[in-house]
């Protein structure tokens, strides 16, 4: 494999590693901040358990999310040399600003929600969790004005130099990309944190929880809140995600025709709902089409002309000279895109069907929906993979759209050696993380909650090693 | 003064904050296995900067990006030259910070055992790479017209860096043990003044020795101006200070004065290198500078109003962090797990 191939492998490897934990901080720091204001606010014990238990949950992702992060930080400069020159006079100030913004109030703050218990008033602890869920989405917003400008440049010009320069930066932050992508990716954290509480919740309620009084009031009161959120959230994630496309239809038409599998220009354009294509003769072998609807989903509109591969590619190389215009590996784009919209469908209806079989307060859903709800939670990961995956692929062989092509992009100083090292390096490692972070989140899910922890928060300091959720 | 003057101050600022705070979480996690004989003595240690250290870092994910903003020149040429020794940092980093969060979630010897490991390298190994990776840049590295950088890995490991490397190791290994001295109590609090009290020698002896060896290495005493006289004098006065402080179990004092040699230690070596941000050892002609690396005038304005207004809203927050965690921590004190 060439330096190139590496470098983005690395990078998706990485990346993708980064938003296993990402989505699930976002959303879930809301529920938990959420949850202890319930209980600042009623003095309810109940509260107290669920922040405690969610709470515990929280911090393991987080740490991941945060390890995962660092590398992020410094992968530019190391494998991506030449965009971060070309770039760097734009690119580097939202990176430098979510630092200071961001992330120092969600470290900071964090600390003081973890260890600040017994030291702070009440109040002052409830707003530290609440301090990290806004620098959380902060956070998100600023990495999210950078990415945007990768998928749609503005308030640069080129200067003499050759390199993009920063014109107005008040254009950056008022890219129309980034007030959808954001939107887009908060919601679908929150969504993530729904499934998760539900999917949780669900395990407890059939193999700890049946039958203790205690735990079984707490689940199922998780699981309907967690459902309840996931509904709402996954439905504006999907109301966002339809105009993002309809944007991309716009800013990024390439992308649309390889998300859409549509290899010639059609008026009006049909949906294609399964394909198997011939990339190299760039034509479709299987396809099954719903007429219309894509002009309809696209333009408001069932007669809109929506452009294809072909008629594209000849169009680009008027505009850019010769050359390959068409993302590699368009089936990936293509089923990404259908397997983000599949899922976020299917959690729709989950959160709908949880919600109403759920409807009467005593009542727990029957035992095939919990297993269900709890298989569920591979969901949203799905959705966020292949989230970035279409909006990345898609977006190729560009890195900055328009401006950049990646070949340019890449270290040169950086063999296929070092690259080889650092990637087996990081996935062993990454590989070796997940295993532990997986061994202790399903230990930390089987936790007792309950009565008895209320004696393990007795136990003398120095070894309270099982009472992680006890009261204190 | 001009745009880029100051963000190199300011990205010397983020340096010395970064030093500054991690340089005795470094020491702490290194001296984890010795201090802590017994679990809880462990936790004990490591609940002295839990709730800290992630705030810690960030000061370094603040300078990297900052020099993104900044000096992307310099961002580019730097992580893509030192690409393996930054890739073990990183590793290194990855294992500490997950290990903080992990050790106790278990209760199995083996379990803990393995995450003290890699708190313990995932601080020495950093403590060690990041001096290793200043004294190349004060000496110069090869890089070549197009700003790339010319050499391998092992150009990284000549024997003033390797020596650098030393220095930030024990001076953090001394700064570590004199935070736990003021933050334990009981047999911990003793250990780490064993160890503080065995330590000044050997940091003095390597901190003189780098001194010397920048002398032929460097270009530091080739042009002497008033920063560099300057932060050399504190650095060493500051050194002597904490000496005689540890010597007559002023702890406080000596804890003080070894934060100021290494601030001044910072400045000192970011003075050597003004104008310059990475001299080139192939000729001054492909000198990384200040001018060279920079970004446009009109990010750095944008960026100075950004980082002026908010990191003294951060310098507060942080302040007022360590001061709710003022206390030392003892037999007694609730650990937070
Ligand atoms: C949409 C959200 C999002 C996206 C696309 C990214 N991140 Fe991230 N990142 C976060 C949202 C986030 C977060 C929610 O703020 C995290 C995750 C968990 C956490 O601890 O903070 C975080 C942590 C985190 C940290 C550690 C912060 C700390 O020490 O507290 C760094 C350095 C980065 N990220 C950097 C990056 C870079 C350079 C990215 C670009 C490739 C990136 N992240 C993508
Ligand atoms: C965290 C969510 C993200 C995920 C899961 C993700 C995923 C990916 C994937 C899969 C690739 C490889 C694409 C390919 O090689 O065809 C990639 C490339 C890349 N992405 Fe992202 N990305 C994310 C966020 C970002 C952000 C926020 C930025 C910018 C700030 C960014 C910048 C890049 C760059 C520079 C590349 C390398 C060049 C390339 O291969 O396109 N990504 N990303
Ligand atoms: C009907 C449902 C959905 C539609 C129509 C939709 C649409 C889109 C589109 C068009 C993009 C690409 C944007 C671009 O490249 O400019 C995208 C990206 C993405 N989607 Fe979705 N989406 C849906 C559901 C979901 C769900 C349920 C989740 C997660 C829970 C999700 C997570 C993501 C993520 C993480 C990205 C990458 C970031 C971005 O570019 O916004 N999506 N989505």
């Amino acid at each position: 494999m060439d330096a190139l191939t590496l470098a983005r492998l690395q990078f998706g490897v990485t990346t993708i590693y980064h938003f296993f934990f990402v989505p699930l901080t976002i959303g879930l720091s809301i529920l938990v901040a959420l949850m202890q204001t319930a209980y600042v606010r009623t003095g309810d014990e109940k509260y107290k358990r669920m922040t405690k238990f969610w709470g515990k949950l929280l911090l393991i992702n987080f740490a991941m999310g945060v390890v995962t992060g660092i590398v992020q930080e410094f992968q530019f400069g190391m494998n991506w040399s030449e965009y971060s020159r070309f770039v760097g006079d734009i690119f580097g100030a939202p990176l430098a600003i979510e630092a200071l913004v961001a992330f120092f109030i969600e470290s900071t703050f964090l600390g003081l929600w973890i260890f600040g218990e017994d030291k702070l008033p009440r109040k002052i602890h409830l707003l530290t969790i609440w301090l990290v869920a806004f620098a959380s989405n902060l956070s998100a917003f600023w990495i999210l004005v950078a990415n945007s400008f990768m998928q749609n440049p503005v308030g640069y010009h080129i200067a003499a130099s050759g390199r993009a320069e920063m014109t107005d930066f008040f254009a950056l932050i008022t890219n129309p990309n980034v007030w959808l992508q954001w939107p887009h990716v908060a919601l679908g954290g929150l969504t993530t944190a729904g499934m998760f509480v539900a999917g949780v919740s669900a395990y407890r309620l059939l193999r700890i929880d049946r039958a203790r009084s205690e735990g079984r009031e707490l689940f199922r009161a998780s699981m309907r809140f967690g459902l309840a959120v996931a509904a709402v959230a996954v439905l504006g994630t999907m109301i966002f995600g339809h105009m993002q496309g309809q944007r991309m239809a716009d800013t990024q038409p390439m992308k649309l025709a390889a998300a859409e599998g549509l290899w010639n220009s059609e008026m009006p354009a049909s949906l294609s709902m399964f394909q198997i294509g011939n990339e190299a003769e760039r034509e479709s072998i299987v396809n099954i089409r719903i007429p219309s609807l894509l002009s309809l989903l696209t333009y408001n509109n069932p007669g809109g002309m929506v452009l294809g591969i072909n008629q594209l590619q000849q169009q680009y190389e008027q505009t850019y000279g010769p050359g390959d215009y068409v993302p590699p590996a368009i089936w990936l784009t293509y089923w990404s895109f259908r397997a983000m919209v599949g899922a976020g469908a299917l959690m729709f209806l989950l959160g709908l069907a949880g919600l109403w079989l759920g409807r009467k307060r005593q009542v727990i859903a029957p035992r095939w929906f919990l297993w269900l709800l709890f298989a569920a939670i591979a969901l949203p990961y799905l959705a966020n993979s292949t989230g970035w995956m279409l909006t990345e692929m898609g977006r190729q062989p560009w890195i900055v759209n328009g401006l950049m092509r990646i070949e340019r992009a890449v270290s040169p100083t950086v063999g296929v050696t070092e690259l080889l090292i650092t990637l087996i390096g990081f996935t062993v490692v990454y590989g070796v993380l997940a295993v532990a972070d997986v061994y202790l989140l399903q230990k930390f899910a089987r936790v007792q909650v309950g009565e008895d922890l209320e004696q393990t928060a007795q136990a003398p300091a120095g070894k309270p090693d099982h009472a992680y959720l006890a009261g204190r | 003064m001009d745009l880029q003057t100051l963000w190199f101050i300011l990205v010397t600022v983020l340096f010395c904050g970064f030093f500054l705070l991690e340089g005795f979480d470094y020491g702490v996690g290194i001296l984890l296995p010795f201090a802590g004989k017994q679990d809880h003595e462990r936790r004990m240690v490591i609940n002295t900067i839990g709730p800290v250290w992630d705030g810690n870092e960030v000061w370094l994910l603040t300078a990297g990006g900052a020099m993104f903003a900044a000096f992307p020149n310099w961002y580019a040429t730097l992580f893509s030259g030192f690409y393996l020794a930054l890739f073990l940092i990183l590793l290194a980093l990855i294992v500490r910070g997950v290990a903080f969060e992990f050790r106790s979630k278990d209760e199995r010897p083996s379990w803990r055992r393995l995450w003290d490991g890699a708190i313990f390298v995932g601080s020495a190994l950093p403590a060690l790479l990041w001096g290793v990776a200043v004294a190349n840049i004060v000496r110069g590295v090869p890089i070549d017209a197009g700003m790339h950088y010319a050499g391998t890995f092992f150009d990284l490991l000549n024997p003033y860096a390797l020596l650098g490397g030393l220095v930030t190791l024990a001076l953090f290994v001394l700064y570590g043990a004199l935070f736990l001295q003021l933050k334990t109590d009981g047999a911990v609090r003793e250990r780490v003044e064993r160890v503080a009290r065995a330590a000044w020698l050997p940091v003095l002896v390597l901190v003189l020795a780098f001194v010397a060896f920048s002398a032929g290495q460097t270009d530091m005493f080739a042009t002497l101006n008033v920063v560099k006289l300057a932060s050399l004098a504190i650095a060493v006065v500051a050194l002597l200070a904490a000496i005689v402080a540890i010597l007559r179990k002023r702890y406080g004092l000596a804890f003080v004065g070894t934060a100021v040699t290494i601030l001044a230690t910072v400045v000192l070596l970011f003075g050597t290198l003004f104008p310059r941000v990475m001299p080139s050892s192939l000729g001054a002609a492909y000198d990384l500078t200040i001018y060279n690396a920079s970004s446009s005038q009109y990010t750095l304005q944008v960026m100075s109003v950004i980082a002026l207004t908010l990191v003294p809203v951060v310098l507060a927050y942080q302040a007022w962090t360590y001061w709710v965690f003022r206390k030392r921590l003892t037999a007694q004190s609730h650990l937070e797990y």
